[in-house]
């Protein structure tokens, strides 16, 4: 089956999943991942990010909806789309007794790949586990595990790599070492869809958002794009006199006072052509409130995440 | 065809055995040597001929089977159990595998090792008793189909248990009593009438008497029902499994 380049990697089309206690996990999503991005997928606990990835892999059954990986149903041609995924699990499940050397060739082989040790080599030695070769898994710290999972994972040269929680209980070394390697596959071609609690990471490594709670898909946008359109910058002044009540005539700015009183705080869309910023200075100097310094922050994606779960509670589908 | 994922899966399989090969040989050896002395020559000593057989020759064939069933079972439920247990089942759910392949490769490597068991148990008795084996190619494929059946009977076990004592019960409660009542020490001739008749509801009967059959020559039942008795159990447990993986039960949420 020839793949047509622009078309999407994956596909899901209605995807829903009721467990057998009623528990709705997905509710009708539909999903386009493009050919070499980095996807991210953000949720709270719970939200249904690891069932999500579990039925694209072929370890969940899905309820009701279609996937479509590499071309390929997932269920009908299960074999050549599960030959195009590999998967890092969000739990270190591994084979204790094992050494690294044998899981990662049994993987291999379990794809249905032949022997390539010096495949299998690279892939040792991009994650620093070559001279941990011969070491039974089972002797190895968390961290090391995970590269393990990783190198599972990449085994069968995959060209769509599912990475859940991957940065969960990990060290900062391999944090770099690991959105290193994910830059350089995506750079060879291979699409990363990833989940990840550590937002500023998704705002790092990601090119498109998608965001989940309880199951629903709230949006999903260019990363860029998402940040323009709910991106608030804050200016916060640090005043002189503490003051207990904002002027009526401020009352057209949305300017909020800190606990103490010491620092007033104005939201602004920093799209707009018009901050406001000046002609608020103005009014303040003209009030006689006296500052000793100002700073200002973007909002984070951490920010517009919490917003847009928000924004979904109030506004029930 | 995913050759290269039932090789995997072999594989893994059997460096686990070879990993504990130690204990893998010398638990058997020497459970069937305590069993020759015992039975062979301290008892079997004190008792006449079953069938024109010497006492320590007859319980040969039982004590191969005992051995065949009990090692294919846990070998096969322990097998597909781990991953389970350790989480690892995550990535032969994920793999380009199909049911049969996944089988192949566990109850091939299962049985592998329960055969090269039961060889050298054979290996081990010629230490004890002098034995002839009147039908080599009839044992050999008996050996074969009962180490499958009874490693596929065992891979639904340990597909079926969801803790260590569950992967135990079903051995120690059904499969051991069954194979000592299955005429692994006597004739079922020598029972009383009504017993002969209540033991044919017990599988193994078939599987020692034929076995015995291609030793000695002598069987309690038909030969060809007990060959047709072990594929009828294969094809139920084929059966079964194939359900299993296609609805996803026990394995797929």
């Amino acid at each position: 089956m020839s793949v047509n380049s622009s078309s999407p990697i994956i596909s899901l089309r209605g995807i829903n999943k009721a467990y057998a206690g009623g528990f709705q996990a997905l509710k009708n999503v539909d999903l386009d991942i493009e050919r070499g991005e980095i996807f991210a997928l953000l949720g709270p606990n719970g939200a249904g990010k690891t069932t999500l990835i579990g039925i694209v892999c072929g370890i969940v059954k899905a309820t009701a909806g279609t996937v479509v990986a590499d071309g390929y149903d997932i269920v009908r041609d299960y074999r050549a789309a599960r030959a195009a995924i590999g998967l890092v699990p969000q739990e270190l499940h591994t084979d204790a007794f094992e050494s690294v050397w044998a899981t990662v060739t049994f993987s291999r082989g379990l794809f249905g790949k032949p022997p390539n040790p010096v495949y299998v080599e690279k892939v040792l030695r991009d994650l620093s586990l070559w001279e941990k070769r011969d070491a039974k898994i089972m002797t190895l710290s968390g961290g090391m595990k995970r590269r393990v999972l990783i190198a599972k994972a990449l085994a069968h040269e995959p060209s769509i790599l599912f990475l859940d929680e991957p940065s969960a209980g990990v060290d900062v070394e391999l944090r770099h070492d690991m959105w290193r390697m994910v830059r350089e596959l995506r750079a060879n071609g291979t699409t990363i869809i990833l989940t990840t609690h550590y937002i500023e990471e998704a705002e790092d490594m990601a090119d498109r958002i998608g965001v989940i709670n309880k199951g629903e898909l709230i949006v999903v946008e260019d990363k860029a794009v998402l940040m323009r359109k709910l991106g608030k910058k804050q200016l916060t002044l640090s005043l002189r006199q503490p003051m207990s009540d904002i002027p009526d005539d401020l009352a057209a700015w949305s300017l909020t006072l800190a606990v103490d009183g010491q620092s007033l705080v104005y939201s602004f869309d920093s799209q707009e052509e018009e901050t406001g910023i000046a002609e608020l200075l103005r009014m303040l100097n003209a009030h006689g409130i006296d500052f000793k310094d100002l700073s200002s922050s973007e909002s984070s994606l951490e920010d517009i995440f919490v917003s847009l779960v928000q924004q979904s509670r109030e506004t029930p589908a | 065809m995913n050759i290269y994922g039932i090789r995997a899966i072999y594989r893994f399989e059997m460096a686990r055995t070879f990993r504990t090969l130690a204990q893998s040989i010398a638990a058997p050896v020497l459970t069937t040597s305590l069993y020759f002395i015992v039975f062979g020559k301290a008892i079997g000593g004190r008792m006449g001929e079953i069938d024109s057989i010497g006492y320590g020759a007859f319980i040969i064939p039982g004590l191969v089977m005992l051995n065949l069933l009990n090692e294919s079972i846990s070998n096969a439920s322990f097998g597909i159990y781990m991953p389970k247990w350790a989480g690892t089942i995550y990535e032969l759910l994920s793999a380009p595998v199909s049911w049969l392949e996944v089988l192949c490769g566990y109850v091939g490597a299962a049985a592998t090792k329960s055969v090269l068991l039961g060889l050298l148990i054979l290996g081990t008795a010629r230490i004890f008793v002098p034995y002839q084996i009147a039908h080599p190619g009839w044992m050999i494929g008996f050996l074969l189909l009962t180490a499958v059946t009874f490693s596929l009977f065992g891979f639904i076990i340990g597909l079926w248990a969801d803790s260590f004592q569950k992967l135990q019960v079903v051995p120690m409660l059904v499969v051991t009593p069954l194979t000592f009542l299955g005429g692994a020490f006597y004739s079922i001739n020598m029972l009383p009438p009504p017993w002969q008749n209540i033991t044919l509801f017990n599988p193994v009967v078939y599987l020692i008497s034929g076995f015995r059959w291609s030793f000695y020559g002598v069987a309690d039942v038909d030969v060809a029902i007990s060959i047709g008795m072990t594929l009828g159990f294969l094809l139920v447990c084929l059966i079964y499994v194939w359900w299993v993986f296609k609805t996803g039960y026990k394995i797929r949420t």
